[in-house]
């Protein structure tokens, strides 16, 4: 009846597990060589890697409609907009220059003259 | 008085009815021994897709569930790096990557598990379905280790820091490390359980080339467990 589903193969099951296994290592070992800034974009893509593997196979999306890829990849889309927002709010922030109302007369930043004591 | 106690009998026979149709009927065999599949799909394939359709949609929101935990490390770690590099050293790198290791195997003997449940081969699905529960449980045990002696070292969250390092903003670290491994082994543990839960099924010899959805959408939620740790230990465990 259900001849269109797909099932994994035991053969191909085992390959995707071996090539996990061997990207864990690579992560480590990528870890304890100084890439400089290219550290953490390394860390990031073997880990993209591994997910992909697992997305992909284990949990079949490659064999699957379309529907269900645009479904799981559309909440990478949304956690896209979380980070830009948040970073682009976050990163600009500055100390805090509250300035009590009736201060503002002699608070620097609202001066036109610069004078160094007031 | 007579027509509350008449609401009350029929809306109680009436959830009966719905919890039976659901659990019961979805699975017993009809004398052709074709699954029997809820009447207002056009066949059990498309009960099985709009199941799984079902599943996708709850893994988009585990993605957002885990998402602002991502956020607050991505947005602390730029703004003190030397703080979360002191506290990376301060992790087990080699636990973690034996937890990573595991938890991988216990994505395997699942995604066997989904294929001998597919194929029929019941005993087979039982013994792998065991297999992912132990590598899930010997995930937990290490975590508890790890967890343990943290609380001996004292590197604990927000307040409650006691452990001497040199950067101000190092316990700020381990808040976000207990939430994302907390967070995480609480969906192993549901897991855990839920597999728990179809390992009987399967035992009952209920799933098979007709019927083994439950089997899929549990092994779906399984992957995604994995997919998370998958992240979570370069990014916890591997700053240098």
């Amino acid at each position: 009846m259900n001849t269109h589903h797909h099932i994994l193969s035991v053969k191909n099951c085992s390959i995707i597990f071996g090539t996990l296994l061997i990207f864990t290592v690579l992560t480590v070992a990528a870890a304890h060589v100084d890439f400089g800034y290219f550290n953490f974009p390394l860390a990031m893509l073997i880990a993209t890697i591994k997910a992909s593997l697992v997305v992909f196979y284990f949990m079949g999306l490659k064999f699957d409609s379309n529907e269900n890829r645009v479904i799981f990849f559309s909440s990478f889309i949304f956690l896209a907009i979380f980070i830009a927002l948040s970073f682009s709010d976050f990163l600009f922030r500055k100390p805090d220059t509250y300035v009590p109302h009736n201060e503002i007369f002699n608070a620097k930043k609202f001066s036109s003259e610069k004078a160094p004591n007031h | 008085m007579a027509a509350w106690k008449k609401l009350f009998e029929n809306s109680t026979r009436l959830t009966l009815f719905i919890i039976r149709e659901r659990l019961v009927m979805s699975h017993t065999q009809t004398t052709s021994g074709k699954h029997h599949f809820a009447h207002h799909f056009k066949d059990a394939h498309h009960e099985f897709d709009s199941c799984k359709v079902g599943m996708w949609l709850f893994l988009l929101q585990e993605v957002l569930f885990f998402a602002p935990l991502f956020v607050a490390y991505a947005l602390f770690r730029s703004t003190h790096p030397e703080a979360f590099l002191e506290a990376s050293h301060l992790l087990n790198w080699k636990l973690g990557a034996f937890n990573t290791a595991v938890l991988i195997s216990s994505s395997f003997t699942m995604a066997l598990g989904v294929n001998a449940a597919q194929r029929g081969l019941h005993k087979k699905t039982v013994k792998y379905l065991a297999l992912t529960i132990l590598f899930s449980v010997i995930f937990l045990v290490v975590k508890y280790f790890e967890y343990t002696h943290k609380i001996h070292a004292g590197l604990l969250p927000a307040g409650m820091f006691s452990h001497p390092v040199e950067h101000e903003k190092t316990p700020l670290f381990f808040s976000i490390y207990f939430m994302m491994t907390g967070l995480h082994g609480i969906h192993v543990l549901i897991g855990i359980g839920l597999i728990f839960w179809i390992m009987m099924r399967a035992k009952k010899e209920e799933f098979g080339p007709e019927y083994f959805t439950p089997v899929e959408l549990v092994g779906l939620y399984w992957h995604f467990v994995d997919l998370v740790w998958i992240y979570l230990f370069p990014l916890l465990y591997l700053i240098r």
